[in-house]
């Protein structure tokens, strides 16, 4: 399960700060969902199973999608090192 | 009722590369365990804080540091006698070394300073940071002072790039022979020698400000990251940031050298997440008054502990909170300037 720092935040609004490094970002609407629900802990398929309820989106997309904006959160040091890969 | 002190305050110079004077009379001025009436002392008649009067109560021309000792001490009790200073917070990196030499002289007219011992100000110099962290058991980038260009070919142990540093200000990324002896050159015209060769370590630079006992004691520590910078790499705005390494650098530098006063750790993270300590600034940094915004009210502090009060540390910040600077146009009289310049008073 990909585990976000404890003290990384983002607020409603998908502006994300790193209080470690003071590095902020923008997350756009999508972004700010999967991030919330990885800060909840969520395994990848209840988000996905959450999103496919929602979006028309299939498997294969979702997957690709989710795969890099978690490889992302990952080169920015916002994830914990010892996580177990999805 | 509370105490009122008289402080002299130097680096009064608000420009684009500021003096600290006006951030850390900012911090005196919130200072909630005494009242202040701010003495400036200032090198040259246009810095801006001489006509900030909303800052500070009345200034004095002072020596430059090289015109010596002697004069500099006329001068303070020429001013002692007029304003009976309790403490002077020097502020320039150029004039800590007369401050320092003088501070028994000073303390005998019951003028206090707060400021590192002489032993401390040395052994942290930039071209003796090398044996400095080898003392102390603090990664430090590999660096070597150079007296004469024919030795920057002799350079075996630093490879391109690296950087080229004035003996208090200045510093250029060189990535050949050829700029590393023009970029030599224009520094010691202005600095004088040494200048300083350092290895230049990749990575992200941070800041951390805090004052030191002088017992070994963390009384304040806020680490800082730049986020807005000038063409001189000062930082025009940044952030107070969260980072227990940082905290833990800080506090075995000051537990380590037992360091006395205020100042300015500049750091470097590399790829492998090791802090490098680039530059030990010993006094207070133009940016404190984040650190007063962010609840350590680190100007307040050193007066406390200059005037032997019992200061606890600080065990909280806020994280996330951002300086910004920015440029204001006063107007002046030119009554003002000329009092200033001809009288040496204002």
């Amino acid at each position: 399960m990909v585990k976000i720092k404890p003290n990384v935040a983002v607020s409603e609004s998908g502006f994300l700060f790193n209080p470690a490094n003071g590095e902020s970002y923008s997350l756009n609407p999508v972004g700010t969902r999967i991030f919330g629900f990885l800060k909840e802990g969520k395994s990848y398929e209840e988000i996905r199973d959450s999103f496919m309820r929602e979006y028309t989106v299939d498997h294969d997309s979702f997957e690709r999608d989710y795969d890099d904006f978690v490889n992302m959160l990952k080169q920015y040091n916002l994830t914990e090192r010892d996580e177990e890969e999805v | 009722m509370k105490k009122k002190y008289n402080i002299g305050v130097t680096g009064l110079n608000a420009i684009d590369s500021p003096g600290p004077g006006i951030a850390v009379i900012r911090g005196l001025r919130e200072a909630a365990s005494f009242d202040v009436r701010i003495i400036g002392l200032a090198y040259e008649s246009l810095e801006p804080g001489i006509y900030m009067h909303d800052h500070v109560d009345k200034t004095y021309h002072i020596p430059y540091p090289s015109t010596g000792t002697d004069l500099l001490l006329q001068r303070l009790e020429y001013v002692h006698q007029q304003e009976k200073l309790d403490l002077i917070i020097p502020n320039f990196d150029a004039e800590l070394y007369s401050f320092i030499k003088l501070s028994d002289q000073l303390n005998k007219l019951g003028i206090k300073i707060f400021l590192p011992t002489l032993k401390q100000f040395e052994e942290r110099q930039k071209f003796n940071l090398p044996d400095f962290g080898k003392k102390y058991d603090l990664f430090v980038p590999r660096s070597k002072p150079v007296f004469a260009v024919n030795d920057l070919y002799k350079l075996d142990e630093i490879d391109f790039p690296y950087l080229v540093k004035g003996k208090y200000y200045d510093a250029s990324i060189v990535y050949n022979t050829d700029q590393a002896k023009s970029a030599f050159n224009k520094i010691s015209a202005k600095w004088g020698l040494p200048i300083i060769i350092q290895e230049f370590i990749h990575g992200t630079e941070y800041n951390v400000t805090g004052l030191g006992d002088g017992k070994g004691n963390t009384i304040s520590a806020v680490p800082m990251r730049k986020q807005y910078i000038t063409d001189k790499g000062k930082a025009w705005g940044g952030i107070s940031i969260a980072d227990k390494d940082m905290l833990e650098l800080t506090d075995k530098f000051i537990s380590q050298t037992k360091w006395k006063g205020g100042f300015e750790l500049e750091l470097m993270k590399n790829s492998k997440n090791e802090f490098y300590i680039l530059e030990i600034n010993p006094r207070i940094p133009a940016w404190v008054y984040l650190a007063v915004g962010v609840g350590q009210n680190i100007p307040e502090a050193l007066v406390n502990l200059a005037m032997g009060e019992e200061v606890k540390p600080f065990t909280r910040f806020d994280v996330g909170k951002m300086f910004i600077r920015y440029a204001y146009d006063m107007i002046v009289d030119i009554k003002e300037f000329e009092q200033i310049s001809t009288v040496g008073e204002l």
